[in-house]
């Protein structure tokens, strides 16, 4: 599923396993866990990185485990990567995708979601196959993709179905860099945790300034203003 | 302070200091004398272009945290609330605006150079820097639509979430600026030249004010609600 490390004092959420790590409610739920969990614990750390093993960054919805009853469980599936992408806009401190393999559809979008996209460039690509699938994708949902795409290239993104490796990811602004290999991809994002954690990237203020920046995400994702902050005058 | 002249149908207003090192502090006098600026263009007859710049070696370091510090519990909202009158009132102007930034441009400084149509700097002046994030300060929700307003997604987030100090060349290639210059006296004539430019083409001060209103919807009336600021309690003044 996913396991949760710490190193130096940076938060590491890894989709275990060689799968395809597509999102039904259970996977995501364990995400929403660790991401809650990370939140918590704020405060001992500089940044959290999202990033996975083998092939797969996250091949999209569950569509095989949605088949099973399809009307009850789109439903489901849906309403949970909502959460899930409303519980990664939330998090109290930067986040980095480690983007170390294929980020297809609801993938794409869950990457879109972090603050920093770093991608290994010797494999794997992005690619928001709704249009070639059939797929709609709802406001919710797409809030955060125009929050986050350029808007000179956001036609291409969502209507041209193309498959973006790394390095025209980096040229269409999609990630922020690419790197050799998984192992450089992930040593790039600790070592920009790092610098996180000597400033003040943190907590209330961070996370309002997020939200801030991205305010319509935020009001389509139901996440809640946050709490005044209390001062000393 | 600022000085308000006029070249042709060019109107040319410099943030000024006591000397060459003044920081160009904002604060009630200095809003008071641009915002007088600002009306004298505003009802000028023939203003058809404006240009913001600075003497010295600052365009401006932000707001006065020096005079708010002395009385934090009142002098904070003030300021605030002028600072974003001030941004409103540049977004509402009737002419075209150039800011020809010439100079380090700190938090609401930068801002009031984002709230022009057209921004040119000089390289190796100093820095664009929206430094909250360092000190640890929300951004008021007005201010935050009319930076959103102006920059794409990932200089956004390099901006606002990641308090990147970017000089002009970056800062050209990020999308904030519209032209870089060598020097000083370059940088100022590009901005008067672009305004002259733009004055030429005679267009209807009302219609232009419109546009802009309608170009950036929402901008100006989110900087006209003017909420309490809660500084929070580990800032230090």
């Amino acid at each position: 599923m996913c396991s949760l490390e710490k190193q130096k004092n940076i938060f590491i959420l890894r989709r275990t396993g060689h799968g395809e790590h597509r999102f039904n409610p259970e996977f995501m739920d364990s995400i929403i866990s660790a991401i809650a969990y990370v939140n918590q614990n704020a405060h001992q750390a500089s940044a959290i990185i999202v990033t996975n093993d083998g092939k797969y960054f996250s091949n999209g919805l569950d569509l095989e485990w949605m088949s099973h009853d399809k009307e009850i469980r789109t439903q489901a599936v849906g309403d949970k990567f909502v959460e899930l992408l409303a519980a990664v806009m939330s998090l109290k401190l930067p986040s980095i995708a480690a983007v170390c393999g294929h980020a297809c559809a609801a993938g794409f979008i869950f990457a879109l979601a972090h603050d920093y996209r770093f991608m290994r460039n010797d494999r794997g690509f992005l690619y928001m196959s709704e249009v070639d699938v059939g797929m709609t994708i709802p406001p919710s949902v797409m809030s955060v993709i125009s929050s986050k795409v350029d808007s000179r290239h956001l036609t291409e993104v969502m209507l041209g179905g193309l498959k973006y490796g790394a390095q025209e990811a980096l040229r269409k602004g999609l990630v922020d860099s690419s790197h050799e290999s998984p192992d450089e991809t992930l040593g790039a994002a600790i070592n920009v945790a790092v610098e996180f954690g000597k400033r003040k990237c943190k907590g209330e203020v961070y996370l309002g300034l997020r939200l801030g920046a991205f305010p319509e995400a935020a009001e389509k994702l139901g996440i809640r203003s946050v709490s005044v902050l209390p001062s000393r005058l | 302070m600022c000085t308000l002249e006029k070249r042709g149908k060019v109107y040319i207003l410099t943030l000024v200091g006591d000397n060459e090192e003044d920081e160009h502090r904002l604060n009630p006098t200095s809003f008071d004398a641009i915002a007088n600026a600002l009306k004298e263009v505003e009802q000028s007859p023939d203003a058809a272009a404006l240009v913001t710049t600075n003497a010295g070696k600052y365009f401006s370091c932000g707001i006065d945290m020096n005079w708010i510090g002395e009385s934090p519990h009142d002098r904070m909202d003030v300021v605030l609330e002028k600072l974003e009158n001030m941004l409103a009132s540049f977004m509402r102007i009737n002419v075209p605006t150039v800011a020809a930034i010439r100079g380090r441009a700190v938090s609401g400084a930068y801002m009031l150079a984002l709230a022009h149509d057209y921004r040119f700097m000089t390289q190796g002046s100093g820095e664009l820097y929206m430094c909250e994030l360092d000190l640890g300060l929300p951004i008021p929700k007005g201010m935050l639509t009319l930076i959103r307003s102006k920059l794409q997604p990932a200089t956004l987030r390099d901006v606002v979430l990641r308090a990147s100090k970017l000089d002009a060349q970056l800062a050209f290639e990020k999308g904030i600026l519209d032209g870089v210059f060598e020097d000083k006296a370059a940088t100022l004539e590009a901005a008067v030249k672009e305004a002259e430019k733009l004055a030429a083409r005679g267009w209807e001060r009302e219609i232009y004010r419109g546009f802009r209103l309608a170009t950036f919807p929402g901008v100006a009336e989110a900087l006209d609600i003017n909420v309490p600021y809660v500084v929070p309690a580990s800032f230090h003044f």
